[in-house]
């Protein structure tokens, strides 16, 4: 049976060949991050919490060191890029296609096939899986076809890599303190709080409330990806999902889409309201959240009336 | 039953409200949190060492970027770029509508990076936008100007925003089943991405029809509600 232990081991392989790459361009802070990383990948479930504990501080120390850089490896220049985009046409895109259609596909074959009784794949982890298989399958076929340099794929994967930085692992780092919020009990807590504040039964204001916050919370950190383990654990999951038997997986994709909803309403997500108005010349620095606001409100009233229709009444 | 663990989520909103580095307040918190909760100092790093552990698969996501990276040294953005080039002698609200289109599709497909305001909108986009309403309306003032090119950049972000949450294999989306499943309540991509579905359509409604009334709004030669 494929797992998702074979999935981290591929992972840290992939992770441990940029922390070498990173150690022969002398960038030893972005070494010592994914060299971190890929041991979490590969050896995680034989180290002790304690062990796992050192190893997120030590990513944090590094992150805050200010120290890991951008790679710049040999690659091609932009006329050439140009000249190959033309040769090559939308072929180009087939690659890129292969890995999401190997997933919803498989993940489609294996539940309403007899396929899934073969056990074949972790259940309820299989369409991660898939999305590994389509990952290797879909770079074969590209190494194949296009055949670059045997280093080229580990170093643009690289160059990507080292772009994004640190910020690569904070979806992981925001999930963990929401793990840690459900040990501290702050579910309880706030569903204690918030039964106490919103009248009780009344769903339809409480789903307008999670929509509210989760938006609200994204516009002062300017990040929904933040603001979301703070109101699952605030609301949605402590009174929308257990006390009012909403249907969880509305509520989890309905918040963070509300979240979206803040995103476009502030100017702390500086990459996405403020760098363009840089780019784009703008004299006012607010003029593309200007233009989002009014798509940006009645989406948010339509985002939240499709979590109080899709897990309360259907 | 005492608050004080509640101390944490005020952490994480003040320390991103104040851009400390992100992945420092969020330790912070995570380890503020545990304590507060009467947990001991090395009972709480064991916390979180088991839940970083637990919640691996959320960046296993990044092995698809060799394939990403192989496919850009190919020219994939400039392919891209020509595919929105062919839009060139659409009038200004259909050139959106449509970039609206491909951004979400593509995004919901994995490939949110062949858009953004450097690849796309800057050379592209809000060029044609430019030139496309310029042909329908004529000369246009400077401020018409600013105002298609923020347009052109509120589209790229909408169509991105509510496209990439389609991808079952996206940050966002393996977060929610992170936090649900660490509190006990078991999610598939699947089905997250499936509930993006109805915003991504409501969202290209909405964006859509703004963008055709913005456009017949210059021919009348004021755009409203820009200020």
């Amino acid at each position: 049976m494929i797992t998702y232990a074979a999935l981290y081991t591929l992972a840290g392989l992939v992770f441990g060949t940029w922390a070498l790459l990173s150690l022969r361009g002398g960038r030893w802070a972005n070494a010592a991050f994914w060299g971190l990383l890929a041991t979490s990948f590969l050896a995680g479930d034989h180290m002790s919490d304690l062990a796992n504990g050192a190893l997120v501080l030590g990513l944090v120390a590094l992150a805050a060191s200010d120290r890991l850089r951008r790679s710049t490896p040999a690659t091609t220049g932009p006329a050439e890029r140009q000249d190959l985009s033309e040769r090559l046409g939308n072929r180009l895109f087939l690659p890129a296609l292969i890995v999401p259609l190997t997933a919803v596909c498989g993940t489609l074959a294996y539940t309403y096939t007899p396929l899934g009784r073969t056990g074949l794949l972790e259940a309820r982890h299989e369409t991660l899986i898939l999305f590994g298989i389509g990952v290797v399958v879909a770079l074969a076929t590209t190494l194949a076809w296009l055949r670059p340099p045997p280093i080229a794929a580990a170093e643009e994967g690289g160059r990507l890599l080292d772009s994004i930085g640190w910020a690569a692992i904070m979806p992981q780092m925001l999930a963990a303190l929401g793990a840690v919020f459900a040990l501290a009990g702050i579910g309880p807590l706030i569903g204690g709080q918030a039964g106490s504040v919103i009248p009780p039964g009344s769903v339809l204001l409480t789903v307008v409330v999670y929509g509210l916050g989760m938006a609200l919370f994204t516009m002062v950190m300017g990040n929904a990806f933040a603001a979301f383990p703070v109101m699952a654990a605030a609301i949605g999951i402590p009174v929308l999902v257990e006390q009012y038997g909403g249907h969880a997986a509305v509520i989890g994709a309905g918040g963070m889409l509300a979240g979206f909803c803040g995103t476009l309403l502030t100017p702390m997500a500086a990459n996405y309201n403020i760098v363009p108005a840089a780019l784009l010349e703008l004299r006012d620095p607010h003029g593309v959240i200007r233009q989002q606001a009014g798509t940006a409100l009645p989406l948010w009233v339509c985002t939240v009336a499709i979590i109080y229709v899709g897990a309360f009444v259907l | 039953m005492t608050l004080w663990p509640l101390l944490g989520i005020v952490m994480v909103i003040a320390g991103f409200a104040l851009r400390l580095n992100p992945l420092l307040v969020v330790v912070c918190s995570a380890l503020a949190t545990g304590l507060l909760a009467g947990l001991e100092p090395l009972a709480v790093v064991a916390a979180l060492g088991k839940a970083f552990n637990d919640n691996r698969y959320i960046s296993v996501t990044w092995i698809i970027l060799p394939l990403i990276g192989l496919l850009e040294r190919h020219g994939l953005q400039q392919r891209a770029q020509s595919l929105v080039r062919t839009l060139r002698g659409a009038s200004l609200g259909r050139l959106l509508v449509a970039y609206l289109a491909f951004r979400q599709i593509t995004s919901a497909l994995g490939m949110k990076d062949i858009g953004g305001h450097a690849q796309t909108v800057r050379p592209l986009v809000a060029p044609m936008a430019e030139a496309a309403a310029a042909q329908t309306h004529g000369d246009l003032s400077a401020e018409q100007r600013e105002q298609i090119r923020a347009m052109a950049a509120a589209t790229d972000n909408v169509g991105l925003f509510f496209g990439e949450d389609i991808f079952f294999a996206i940050a966002s989306i393996l977060l929610i089943q992170g936090v649900f499943e660490s509190a006990g309540h078991a999610l598939t991509p699947l089905q997250l991405s499936l509930w993006a579905v109805p915003s991504a359509l409501c969202a290209f409604a909405i964006h859509g029809s703004r963008l055709l009334r913005f456009d017949r709004r210059l021919g009348r030669g004021g755009t409203g509600g820009g200020q």
